[in-house]
């Protein structure tokens, strides 16, 4: 290559990044238009990545659809510490009704809001679903998948933070391999989460041809808003899968949810990726490549593969798992 | 206007009059020609605008009702049997939030072994689910019902159960009056909800509530419930005013003047009932029935006044409390506790067992003389069942139980007896 594209980014800080933008492109923390959809006083953890996503996200989405915007919620985390009545934290019209229904409840409104703008009784109103990662895919996982085939116009967004969190950390479909959660236990040497188990959900709801299916983290949530607004811009079932660490399930410090989150995507254990009409059209590529013990290390979820004795052969199978992300979703220069 | 029609279709008619906004099914017998039906309106236009959305279980069914109701939407459903247990959390939580969703099910037993005749044990199990539950006699009833249904749901903010017996109702073909766009236009006025998702007036529906609210939530439910007794007879008496004849209620009592024995009972059994009642009464047996239209909110005092002069009651139900015995009955003896008055449970028609006139008669005759047991199964092959039990003594590993009553009645299909 006879000259090098100049790319402006820092590695360690988001917010110069951000500043090398132009202003109206900038992801800003607060400002005067901002929805605070999921507003302030919520009680969530210290460092949760999951409360900072969601109030990324469902701003997002409430700017795109200019404040018309209604949300369902399954049963989990989001649901419980935005909700003990009578406060709640939610600024939009929003509902919960059980664990396992989120998708199908959303399909409801906006099948309710269809006839409702045929009899022009109500304006154009858009629908977001959202829960955590049991709640999507292993509870939720039929009623999503009804919701993606019959095509119907609600952006879902899963935020995945590889575990059953809100009852106590237990395993999920989504947690990866060699985890050590309350269900798959690493006493005894024994390994956590089997290899070879759970499923990658953005994949399966690629394989429903729907329009629109992106991952993100919350290590960049400029890129964030960025696959909200193009969800937005499409009509029918989309797909959000947003990777947001849990400073008490992974145990570690509160503090470095976002380093969490960007190890994830620079080691590549975490494929950051969107997909138009079931076909990839973006990959976001690994700024600096680490290798996936970086990103596992800090973790206490994770440190029965390091102490007593250096769990070599399990390293590698996660490591394994990462190259595997960055050939398939070419996160890297030189998979291009 | 009058015509020879399927139940199944005239209560899709009776549905799509009220102009549900969304509907939503999934299949199972013998509640899917109700859904097939409003499927054709909604894609010949017929009934519009409405979104009529094919769903994958019967739990996604009764969620999307849940969400297009929170938005306002006159939402509707049916089912039957294993779906109904499908749906059962989102049946309890339509309740819990107060959405007047209207659902039909068509009864139908519940496996194992699996059966797809009638009873009412998919109903029984989800009695105390918060919903309102209304059976149907005939299937003129079962059309009235289903307009009485959105009128009384929608004001008081409660899902309404109409409970139709699968087969001998949905799938029976007679003549029913099917009312006029007009007379339900004068009848159900537009849903007007108490709470609604809209981002002009944004609030949170389903909340975490803890123990300091709890107990007054589920207390207003109960509380609503029995303000649906009081409902439901003005309901009934504004219907007959503009459609021209009487239906819905609480419960009909049938020739129980004098009546020494009451026969209790739901759904379509009574037609027959009714047809021995006549026989005995030109016989000289001071004998009556009262047919349940309302189970939940259950109308105590409904029952107590119209039973309160009979020696003796015999309550004939399609359910079985396995452990205890009659459900209904239970209901009925707890409403006559205080009165001087035997109550007989009799568990009949489980399964699609027909609930012959024959067997009825010779039932009615052992109640009036006190010869009967506190609880009867109906025409119970008792070889059949001490065979299996012999069997069972003699070997550890005797086998399917259904399977070996099969091979020992040798057929492989229902039969009529």
């Amino acid at each position: 290559m006879h000259e090098q594209p100049i790319k402006f980014y820092q590695t360690g800080t988001f917010t110069v990044g951000n500043r090398l933008l132009p202003p109206e492109q900038r992801t800003v923390q607060s400002r005067i238009k901002r929805y605070n959809s999921l507003n302030s006083g919520h009680r969530a953890c210290q460092g949760c990545g999951e409360a900072l996503g969601a109030r990324y996200c469902v701003d997002a989405a409430m700017e795109a659809a200019n404040g018309r915007l209604i949300a369902a919620n399954a049963t989990g985390c989001l649901e419980v510490f935005s909700t003990p009545y009578p406060e709640t934290s939610w600024q939009l019209p929003w509902i919960h009704s059980l664990f396992g229904n989120t998708a199908a409840v959303a399909t409801g409104i906006a099948a309710a809001l269809k006839v409702k703008r045929a009899k022009g009784e109500r304006r154009h109103i858009r629908v977001i679903a959202q829960g955590g990662d049991g709640g999507t895919t292993d509870i939720g996982f039929a009623c999503l998948s009804g919701m993606f085939e019959r095509n119907d116009d609600v952006l879902y967004i899963c935020y995945d933070n590889g575990g059953y969190m809100n009852t106590g950390v237990q395993r999920s479909s989504a947690t990866p391999p060699a985890a050590r959660t309350a269900t798959t236990p690493s006493l005894e040497g024994a390994l956590g989460n089997a290899f070879g188990q759970g499923k990658f959900l953005p994949e399966i709801a690629l394989a429903h041809g729907i329009p629109f299916v992106a991952t993100a983290t919350v290590a960049d949530l400029h890129d964030l808003e960025a696959k909200v607004r193009r969800a937005m811009e499409f009509h029918g079932a989309r797909y959000l899968h947003v990777l947001v660490p849990c400073p008490l399930g992974w145990g570690f410090p509160s503090h470095e949810t976002i380093k969490m989150a960007r190890l994830a995507k620079e080691s590549g254990i975490f494929p950051v990726f969107a997909a138009e009409s079931g076909e990839v059209v973006a990959s976001a590529p690994i700024r600096r490549k680490v290798p996936v013990e970086d990103y596992l290390r800090p973790q206490k979820r994770f440190a029965h593969l390091f102490s007593p004795t250096l769990n070599l052969a399990a390293l590698a199978r996660l490591q394994e798992l990462a190259d595997r992300n960055i050939r398939k979703y070419r996160l890297l220069p030189e998979t291009l | 206007m009058f015509e020879q029609i399927e139940g199944s279709r005239a209560v899709a008619k009776a549905v799509a009059l009220c102009r549900p906004e969304v509907v939503c099914a999934y299949p199972i017998s013998p509640q899917t020609h109700i859904v097939e039906a409003l499927a054709e309106m909604v894609s010949s236009g017929v009934l519009s605008p409405c979104e009529f959305i094919n769903v994958e279980s019967e739990f996604a069914a009764l969620s999307v009702a849940i969400g297009a109701s929170a938005t306002g939407a006159r939402s509707y459903t049916a089912t039957a049997s294993q779906g109904l247990l499908y749906m059962a959390e989102a049946v309890f939580n339509a309740a819990g939030l107060g959405l007047p969703i209207v659902m039909t099910v068509a009864n139908r037993a519940l496996g194992a072994p699996i059966n797809i005749w009638n009873d009412h044990s998919d109903a029984m199990a989800l009695r105390d689910a918060g919903w309102i539950q209304l059976f149907a006699e005939d299937n003129q009833e079962a059309v009235d019902l289903h307009i009485q249904a959105f009128r009384l749901g929608e004001e008081l903010s409660l899902p309404v159960m109409v409970c139709m017996d699968g087969f001998i109702l949905t799938h029976a073909v007679e003549r029913v009056d099917l009312p006029t766009q007009a007379q339900v236009d004068a009848y159900l006025p537009p849903y007007s909800p108490r709470q609604v998702l809209d981002p002009a007036e944004p609030v949170s529906i389903g909340a975490m509530v803890g123990p300091e609210a709890f107990m007054e939530v589920k207390y207003l439910a109960h509380a609503k419930q029995m303000e649906a007794l009081r409902l439901i007879p003005q309901y009934a008496e504004e219907f007959r005013a503009i459609f021209g004849r009487p239906s819905g209620g609480l419960a009909h009592a049938y020739r129980t003047e004098e009546a020494s024995t009451i026969v209790v009972a739901m759904g379509s059994v009574m037609g027959t009932i009714k047809d021995v009642i006549d026989e005995m009464r030109e016989a000289g047996h001071a004998i009556g029935a009262l047919g349940i239209t309302l189970f939940r909110p259950f109308p105590t005092a409904a029952i107590v006044a119209a039973l309160r002069g009979a020696r003796r009651v015999v309550v004939l139900e399609k359910s079985l409390a396995v452990g205890l015995g009659g459900i209904l009955a239970t209901n009925v003896r707890m409403a006559l506790a205080a009165l001087p008055i035997d109550v007989y449970t009799v568990i009949a028609g489980l399964g699609g067992r027909a609930i012959t006139k024959r067997s009825l008669h010779a039932l009615f005759r052992r109640a009036e003389k006190n010869d009967l047991d506190s609880l009867t199964f109906l025409d119970l092959d008792e070889r059949l069942v001490a065979r299996q039990l012999a069997r069972e003594k003699e070997r550890r590993k005797s086998g399917p139980v259904a399977e070996n009553l099969l091979r020992d009645v040798g057929v492989i299909a229902a039969r009529n007896y």
